[in-house]
């Protein structure tokens, strides 16, 4: 079986031929295998090579921490795995609306994100065909039928600030039966607009394919950069890159908190966590100029140095600030009045996590193993002490708590990181990728792992450049969560998940 | 009860002085950039050659200018440019009513210029606005969703997000207006009741900013909505608070032209009175 699956390292090239070439059914076996045997699906992916489209699997060993690559030629129409491999469904449908490959016998045959063919011509495999009129929302919609039940439709705009989406949900009084999420309407056509870079343009666009992970993005691309190069980064920048990760993560789980809090009405921990998170993103100002991290990860290293004394100031502040998320916080975790709104709501059982793949905190807040840290670490995570907090409940207050564990261990990470920086450059030349290679990367963003699979082709540009939020894999999640609930609980239940519309709709 | 009042004590008040006092603002925080074409040397583009967004203009001539529309304030250009002719400095204070006013030359701010009187008339006391993302990377959200936070507190302006759009006096886009946004913002646009504003925040709802030339979106807000024109244009990736802030109150005719002024230490103090 290993001579047919390619093991690499996380962010390591390898010439784009040297990936075994299977047949369909020999591919879909080793998937199926993988899954079964407890592991899972890092990515799935088509690309166009000389007029033939080639799925590439990514299966990440855990355990090894390595990745295992494997691919082969497709042609109109294959088999869909999904009824033996839910964690698969979502992939297969991609290729579909990519490629126009037609997953014989998928359950659930829908768009994704509504995005025209990235390859070959004609009707997609919806029978649809560019320039068209479909936006999302025309959509076979999952309905249930009977004199009580009703139907419940929100979005695409919602009430607040926040990115745009359609949830359908089947009803009975408050009772949700089922809740079908539909997204694509943040769809900007971001793989597509890569290809044949790098260029000027390629780090922005990738920060900016989920703002909120915008460090994490920008990493994920650095890190396979320097493998398609074959440079390393001086142990400086990798400091400041784990920081700025790690800032990011903290930012995003103090503020959610926060949101938790006031979507229940819990005003104190809402009010302060809202402020607090903005001390996470001014330290992220304070080293990069911009509160969201842009501009810092480059190819190579960071483009900018923290001094020792400021490194050491700011790790001071970082303590001080995470104490007062620790109060603020700690009232929402102690109240009983917040705690009867978190225990027990949104449950996602360990197997259907498991199943669906759920990857970052929503997977380790069902139990599973799950944090590229951990698994696929590099430095400076792979020396770190840095815990992997799992918890079994699988439910609103499981979620909610996984965070603020999680900042914990990122606060404490920080400040250590900071009052140790290696000493040298924060920056390496990186040199135009090698042509002819693939690179594969993993982060894990703060929510859960990013990956960047990305091939040059023979002039060294970008043949193609494949980008996945772990929010691919969590929507499921999220309806899944819904099942059985009462529809006032969603806003509690979605918030804990708080997954990227932009960066699942690309 | 004790608990939430300690903490409460200890966490004390978080609501920033701006604007009748401070706004303080990171040393490396880059607001408006000074261009200095003078240094420009002949046939010099290391900057234009660097931006990921074409902002530049006029490199390598007396008619160097950025097009703060465009720009995304990375600073890439000021780090590639031998000659020391730009440099990001501290003002926040970015917003336009005009598309032309964004392009920056010289070293002198063009400040957002307030509504006619009818308007503020309207407006100044509460402003109802409703947000559409369309296609933003939840960047520009975040920040507008600061604004109404303790710190920035947007509330206290009598400026309010609202959940309709019949109750809102205008609509905030964000993004660079996907295809598959585009009637959804064209169906909250028409039930906003006249008269109403429409603004744009950050790069991508003025100019497409990092997605601009992509063939699912269409460059922004500009002309996303037949016939109806952008009132007020705030830039950024994404903008500061503080600037979505000033942007507003300027429109209102709240804050006007040079009464609160960037020190060297980037903390804005009232200008002392003469
Ligand atoms: S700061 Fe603005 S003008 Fe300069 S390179 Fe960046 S995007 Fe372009
Ligand atoms: S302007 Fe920048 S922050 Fe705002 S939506 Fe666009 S990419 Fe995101």
């Amino acid at each position: 079986m290993s001579s047919r699956i390619l093991q690499v390292k996380n962010g390591e090239a390898v010439e784009a031929r040297a990936v075994p070439r299977l047949s369909v059914d020999d591919l879909q076996g080793l998937v199926a295998d993988v899954v079964t045997a407890g592991g899972r699906v890092a990515a799935l992916y088509g690309r166009e090579e000389a007029g033939e489209l080639l799925v590439t699997a990514v299966l990440p060993n855990d355990r090894e921490g390595t990745l295992g690559l494997l691919s082969a030629p497709v042609t109109k129409e294959w088999p869909s795995l999904a009824p033996e491999c839910p964690a698969v469904q979502l992939f297969e449908r991609e290729l579909a609306e990519q490629y126009g490959v037609v997953p014989r016998g998928h359950p659930w045959p829908k768009p994704v994100r509504f995005e025209h063919r990235l390859g070959g011509a004609g009707p997609d495999a919806f029978g649809r065909e560019g320039p068209r009129a479909d936006i999302p929302g025309g959509y076979p919609f999952f309905a249930m039928e009977g004199e009580e039940v009703h139907e419940v439709a929100v979005g695409p705009v919602h009430a607040g600030i926040i990115e745009p989406g359609h949830f359908r949900f089947q009803c009975h009084g408050e009772h949700v039966f089922h809740l079908e999420i539909v997204l694509g309407y943040q769809h900007r056509g971001a793989e597509g607009m890569l290809v044949g870079g790098p260029t000027a343009r390629t780090v922005s666009l990738l920060e900016s394919v989920a703002g909120d992970t915008a460090v994490g993005n920008a990493l994920c691309h650095a890190r396979a950069m320097e493998g398609l190069a074959g440079v390393e980064v001086p142990p400086r920048a990798a400091a400041l890159r784990a920081v700025a990760l790690e800032l990011e993560r903290l930012a995003n789980h103090v503020g959610d908190l926060g949101a938790l809090a006031t979507d229940i009405g819990f005003l104190p921990t809402a009010s302060y966590c809202g402020a607090l998170r903005a001390d996470f993103l001014n330290a992220l100002a304070e080293i990069c100029g911009n509160r969201f991290g842009r501009g810092l990860v480059v190819p190579g290293g960071v483009r900018f140095d923290l001094p020792s004394d400021a490194a050491a100031r700011l790790a001071g502040r970082m303590e001080e600030a995470f104490s007062r998320v620790e109060d603020a916080a700690g009232l929402f975790f102690d109240s009983p009045s917040s705690r009867n709104r978190v225990d027990g709501t949104g449950v996602v059982p360990k197997e259907t996590a498991q199943a669906l793949g759920l990857l970052g905190p929503a997977g380790r807040a069902s139990g599973l193993q799950v944090d590229a840290r951990k698994t696929h670490p590099f430095e400076p995570y792979s020396s770190a002490t840095l815990p992997m907090v799992t918890l079994e409940a699988g439910d609103v207050h499981a979620r909610a708590r996984i965070r603020f564990d999680e900042a914990r261990a990122s606060a404490a990470f920080v400040v250590q990181v900071l009052r140790q920086l290696p000493e040298g450059p924060v920056r390496a030349p990186c040199p135009a990728p090698r042509p002819g290679r693939l690179a594969v990367s993993l982060v894990e963003g703060w929510r859960g792992e990013l990956v960047h699979a990305v091939t040059t082709g023979a002039d060294g540009r970008f043949a193609r450049y494949k980008l996945k939020d772990p929010s691919f894999h969590n929507w499921m999640g999220l309806q899944l969560a819904l099942r059985g609930e009462q529809i006032s609980d969603f806003p509690l239940c979605n918030k804990s998940f708080n997954l990227s519309y932009c960066g699942y709709d690309l | 009860m004790i608990s939430i009042l300690r903490t409460r004590l200890r966490l004390g008040s978080q609501t920033i002085a701006y604007p009748d006092g401070p706004a303080r603002f990171p040393e490396r925080f880059r607001g408006r950039p000074a261009l200095d074409a003078a240094r420009c040397k002949a046939g010099c583009a290391e900057c234009a050659a660097v931006c990921p967004t074409e902002a530049v203009g006029g490199a390598g001539t007396s008619d160097l200018s950025i097009d703060l529309g465009r720009c995304l304030f990375c600073g890439l250009c000021q780090e590639a440019c031998p000659e020391g002719a730009i440099a990001f400095g501290r003002d926040y204070r970015l917003a336009a009513r005009t598309r032309e006013e964004l392009v920056a030359r010289g070293d002198v701010p063009l400040l957002a210029q307030a509504l006619g009187a009818e308007m503020q008339r309207v407006f100044g006391r509460s402003l109802k606005l409703r947000q559409v993302s369309a296609a933003g990377c939840n960047g520009c959200e975040a920040e507008l969703n600061a604004t109404g936070n303790v710190q920035f507190d947007l509330g206290r302006f009598g400026v309010q997000f609202v959940a309709s759009p019949r109750h809102a006096d205008g609509v905030v886009v964000t993004g660079p207006v996907s295809e598959n946004m585009l009637t959804g913002l064209r169906k909250t646009w028409e039930a906003t009741p006249a008269p109403r504003l429409l603004i744009a925040v950050g790069a991508c709802a003025i100019s497409g900013g990092p997605f601009a030339g992509s063939p699912v979106c269409r460059d922004g807000a500009v002309g996303a909505i037949d016939g109806v024109p952008v009132d007020l244009f705030i830039p950024g990736c994404p903008p500061h608070p503080v600037t979505i802030l000033d942007g507003l109150l300027r429109l209102l005719g709240r804050v006007q032209g040079n009464d609160l002024r960037l020190t060297g230490t980037g903390i804005v103090a009232a200008e002392p009175a003469r």
